[in-house]
């Protein structure tokens, strides 16, 4: 392993002259594959959003090939997305009215009125729910909050299958996102601006809600875009709890079906390759790609700009 | 009172006159915090006990050694999900693991980070975190494809989707392991002579390892619990174990997800306790994980 070449360091035996060994570094052919072989590993993920879009593409050209634009992009017919969209939309919207205030209180405690130590002991409780596969909440708001919660105890007329239902268990889902995000920011914030917020007079609540909270709100709608980015990508809740019919409707005690809805239920059907409700398919999840990744962007650029403040 | 209340004001966490923190708007206000961290935890103990008492009925042994059945929904079991879980879960370790630690390694010990392409890569692997598991499906029922495969329910095919879905969390993870080790032990190897890849591989890797299996574990806890994308690669019901990487598979989500479809009250009581036992796996799997993090790792 160690060749000796007369430079190496080390104790000098006398013949050679003494003076500074030869520090560079021996060349290692080896080593450049491992290196190598590293960058492609990082390489991966490129290859990996490209070869997405490539994959979503392909059949999306196929498709439009047989069906026009405005057959897609319609609010009725086979191939009509608009539904899709606003079924999307609206259980995003309850799921967002859930999980914004809750995640946003939750990360208030844990940022401004928790001791380090309580910290540690409630900060993985908020974080169990991140656990809990989607496949169980959807099965828990088909048959616990829509027969339980709704109809027994709130004695609201919703259909089997409906918009609220998938909505508010979809929040549930996104709160330790929202949580965990928010509270990131809002512990960046520098203890001068809480110190100067005291030394005026404030209590803890008005420090927390009219200086913390607004020094930290890139941060904090950050967090909120990517809980909103988790709720629009979501699939089995709404698949199993918001209905698999397309349905135009606002009314949230009506099913409607939602664009991850379907594509599991396409996907689970008999459609041979190359058919063009399998086309379809993948047109419906290139435009959820897209949504997707518009918002995670704004939601990075966000973070960046509170990073870069501090 | 005056003495007091400097020397509160000298210490770091200023706590404000006691009185003014106990008007009625305050303490509302921290009334609702409470309930904002505490409503997650209700909501699961609602959702566990919900779960328990419509599952209870079929906590036998049925539930764990017997294949699915649609004819007798008092015994169908979930025998082929749960090997099929574990199958799917080995084989995506297998390969999500060596690549996402590789990658780390890469972006944390060798990277420029003010390169140009190191920070498309950067930005790039936020955004695949945030991609929807269901887009991931469809890729891998591309690949599928490309490789030319006839079925894409197979171990393989089910366990590429939930490798390139937990990658980025293996990444992420991963990173963050490395980047607590600290800076004098690189210093010291490197100052004795070491190359930087010797450095990495036998000072820097070992030191984060506790923490890169950590994350490695909870993004298989993910994985295990994921449906969606092995919905879209045609993963239905399966009545016979799995021999092997090639051999058709299903999974205990799907099963879930097929039997809560079904109408007849005794499938639901099944897919209950199938959630039952779905959460036991999740919980043993962060159980190691824990287990891990408290035994081995170290504080610098």
């Amino acid at each position: 392993m160690s060749t000796i070449d007369g430079t190496t360091a080390g104790p000098s035996s006398g013949t050679g002259p003494r003076g500074v060994p030869n520090l560079k570094g021996r060349s290692r052919p080896a080593e450049r594959v491992i290196v190598a072989g590293l960058i492609a590993s990082a390489g991966l993920s490129v290859v990996i959003t490209i070869a997405i879009l490539v994959a979503l593409v392909e059949p999306v050209i196929e498709f439009f090939r047989q069906v026009s634009v405005s057959e897609f992009f319609a609010t009725e017919g086979r191939f009509a997305v608009i539904p899709l969209v606003t079924g999307t939309l609206t259980v995003t919207l309850i799921a967002l009215l859930v999980a914004v205030p809750i995640g946003l209180g939750a990360a208030m405690y844990l940022s401004e009125y928790a001791s380090k130590r309580t910290r540690k002991v409630l900060k993985p409780t908020v974080e169990l729910l991140a656990g809990i596969p989607s496949v169980v909440y959807g099965f828990f708001a088909l048959f616990f909050v829509t027969p339980r919660l709704l109809q027994d105890l709130l004695n609201m007329q919703v259909n089997f299958t409906n918009l609220l239902s998938a909505g508010l268990i979809l929040g549930v889902m996104i709160i330790p996102t929202i949580a965990s995000l928010a509270e990131d920011a809002l512990t960046a914030v520098p203890q001068a601006l809480r110190q100067g917020s005291y030394a005026m007079g404030a209590n803890r609540m008005q420090t927390t809600l009219r200086v913390v909270l607004p020094a930290a709100i890139s941060g904090v709608a950050a967090a909120i875009v990517l809980g909103m980015s988790r709720a629009i990508g979501e699939t089995m809740i709404v698949a199993l709890a918001a209905g698999a019919q397309k349905n135009m409707t606002l009314d949230i005690r009506e099913g409607a079906q939602t664009m991850t809805g379907f594509i599991a239920q396409t996907a689970g059907g008999e459609n041979p390759v190359g058919s063009v409700e399998y086309n379809m398919l993948f047109a419906v999840g290139l435009l959820l790609f897209v949504i997707t990744l518009v918002i995670n962007l704004i939601s990075i650029t966000l973070v960046r700009r509170y990073r870069q403040e501090y | 009172m005056s003495t007091a209340a400097t020397a509160a004001a000298q210490t770091v966490r200023l706590t404000a006159g006691r009185s003014r923190e106990r008007n009625v708007g305050s303490l509302v206000f921290l009334g609702l915090l409470w309930f904002s961290l505490f409503f997650g935890v209700m909501v699961l103990v609602v959702l566990i006990i919900d779960t328990m008492l419509k599952g209870s009925v079929r906590f036998d042994s049925d539930l764990l050694f017997s294949y699915e059945s649609s004819l007798n929904p008092e015994s169908t079991g979930f025998r082929a999900g749960i090997l099929g879980s574990l199958w799917l879960m080995v084989t995506t370790a297998v390969m999500a693991v060596p690549l996402g630690i590789a990658a780390a390694v890469y972006l944390e010990e060798f990277s420029n980070s003010r390169r140009w392409y190191n920070r498309i890569i950067e930005v790039n692997l936020q955004n695949l975190a945030a991609v929807p598991s269901i887009v991931y499906g469809l890729l891998a029922v591309a690949v599928m494809a490309l490789f030319g495969f006839q079925q894409k329910n197979i171990v393989l095919g089910g366990a590429i989707a939930l490798a390139l879905l937990i990658l980025p969390v293996v990444i992420i993870t991963s990173r963050e392991a490395l980047r607590a080790v600290p800076r004098e032990i690189r210093d010291g190897s490197l100052a004795l002579g070491a190359t930087q890849w010797q450095t990495t591989w036998r000072q820097t890797l070992p030191s984060a390892i506790p923490g890169i299996a950590t994350g490695t574990i909870l993004g298989l806890s993910r994985a295990i619990g994921e449906a969606a994308p092995l919905l879209l690669l045609g993963l239905g019901a399966v009545r016979f174990d799995p021999e092997g990487v090639l051999s058709r598979v299903t999974a205990l989500p799907i099963q879930i997800y097929r039997l809560s479809t079904q109408s007849q009250v005794a499938f639901q009581e099944a897919a209950s306790a199938g959630i039952i036992v779905l959460l036991v796996m999740i919980l043993l799997l962060n159980g190691v994980a824990i287990f891990i993090r408290n035994k081995f790792q170290r504080s610098w």
